[in-house]
């Protein structure tokens, strides 16, 4: 039987690793590499690593570092963060990175998923969607640089576009819900998850194993990932990188 | 010496890492005049069947390959996309394949595919022996392996499958036939198991 994927999500900024809360107050939690040797340990399912200095800095991705981190995971790695070309993909993917994920660059010219996905192979193609809960009249807007810059897209047409194209995954990221650690954006997740059938991976929110539990019960097969709860432990958000175990995973399918 | 073939596809660092950590001798070798010195050999490949199939053939690799593996009988492990090149051909595709393994690659169907989403299929699925062989020594079936793929290899003798997984429907998640073994999932992505199959690949 096919699994769902449980994920670790890994925010770059300062060379460091970090998290936030709204996107906001990155709090240090650590050394990449050494959370990827414990996560190797823990056997985790896939591993998202995103650098949210790039496109800020309006600056290309890292590949020294990329290489570092790739070089280290024992499992699928996706990376995103400043990728704007289909040369910068092909390169990360020949550093032994199985997928790219594109944010801005992509909502800026949706082409170039195509154009990218053409050379890698679609599957290999991640859209980062960050969302906020509009104001007054419901509904979702796309954000773009770190949640500061709201995009013109309609959350809607832009999934259709992109079923459309055919991208491996898409990555929807609830910027309301990010480090709050009460759970995830369940009816966003829904209302996407009937628009399309391309995978699906549920980012922000998640405070326990009980909140992954929850998602995969409710829509059977998903990418559940999380921040948070992989990198602080107790109210007091105490950094320790943890990650269920084969005995503890089972009775979350 | 582990041989793996770089040919412009597929993650070959990986795997190296992996035999390194091992500390079995590999190699990972660009030029078709290089495949001869490897004892063994693994072909990766990652993406479309046609795009794979002409970079084997335009790098002078598919021609060096038909000698060392069908002449002189060079152990060969194909993964993923460099499994599915090793039969006839593929719906995905036009160019005809290697012909090592009899059978054609075929695209799942979507509607046999219950709940969203369909495809491709992606992430970890259990695997069921249907023949015993040393490649799956110590590997723990049950926590499978890594899988990221639309198209499968269908085989024209059940004799040619040493596992199956399901999705959909049961489909052939390795093959082999005599020397020449290919898996749809990624070892090199696999975690302990991964280590195991690679690691018993090469005392074979």
């Amino acid at each position: 039987m096919l699994r769902s994927r449980i994920i670790p999500c890994l925010l770059i900024h300062k060379k460091g690793l970090v998290k936030t809360v709204k996107f906001k107050e990155p709090k240090y939690v650590g050394d990449p590499i050494n959370a990827v040797k414990i996560f190797n340990e823990k056997e985790v399912d896939e591993l998202i690593v995103l650098d949210i200095d790039a496109t800020k800095e309006n600056r290309g991705p890292n590949l020294k570092m990329i290489k570092n981190i790739a070089d280290e995971c024992r499992m699928p790695l996706c990376y995103g963060g400043g990728i704007t070309t289909v040369e910068q993909a092909v390169k990360i993917i020949g550093l032994g990175v199985e997928k790219i994920a594109l944010s801005y660059s992509a909502l800026n010219d949706i082409e170039l998923c195509q154009q990218i996905g053409d050379i890698i192979g679609n599957q290999s193609v991640v859209v980062v969607v960050d969302v906020r809960k509009k104001k007054l009249f419901g509904g979702y807007d796309i954000y773009t640089h770190n949640g500061t810059i709201k995009s013109k897209w309609n959350l809607f047409d832009y999934i259709a576009e992109l079923e459309g194209i055919g991208v491996g995954e898409i990555v929807i990221n609830s910027i309301d819900n990010d480090g709050v650690m009460q759970g995830y954006d369940i009816p966003l997740l829904e209302s996407v998850r009937e628009k399309c059938s391309m995978p699906i991976t549920a980012l922000g929110g998640a405070g326990s194993l009980g909140d992954i539990k929850k998602m995969i019960s409710k829509f059977k097969t998903i990418g559940v990932s999380a921040g948070s709860l992989f990198v602080f432990k107790g109210k007091y958000r105490a950094v320790l990188i943890s990650y269920p175990n084969r005995q503890e995973r089972l009775p979350l399918y | 010496m582990i041989g793996i073939i770089d040919y412009g596809s597929g993650n070959v660092q990986a795997i190296a890492t992996i035999y390194k950590n091992l500390n079995i001798d590999c190699q990972v070798l660009t030029r078709p005049e290089d495949l001869n010195r490897a004892e063994k050999l693994i072909l990766p490949g990652v993406g479309a069947f046609d795009a794979t199939m002409q970079q084997l053939i335009d790098s002078g690799i598919k021609k060096e390959l038909q000698n060392l593996v069908i002449n002189k009988k060079v152990p060969i492990l194909g993964i993923c996309v460099g499994l599915q090149v090793m039969g006839f051909g593929s719906e995905e595709g036009k160019l005809p394949g290697l012909g090592w393994i009899p059978g054609k690659v075929k695209k799942f169907n979507k509607n046999k595919i219950e709940t969203k989403p369909k495809l491709p299929h992606m992430g970890w699925n259990t695997i069921k022996d249907v023949q015993n062989h040393g490649l799956f020594e110590g590997v723990d079936h049950d926590f499978g392996f890594y899988f990221v793929h639309s198209f499968y290899f269908e085989c024209d003798y059940k004799e040619n499958i040493l596992t199956t997984s399901n999705y959909g429907g049961e489909f052939a998640s390795a093959i082999y036939v005599d020397h020449i073994i290919g898996t749809q999932f990624h070892p090199e992505k696999s975690h302990g198991n991964g280590v195991s199959l690679l690691k018993n690949f090469a005392s074979l």
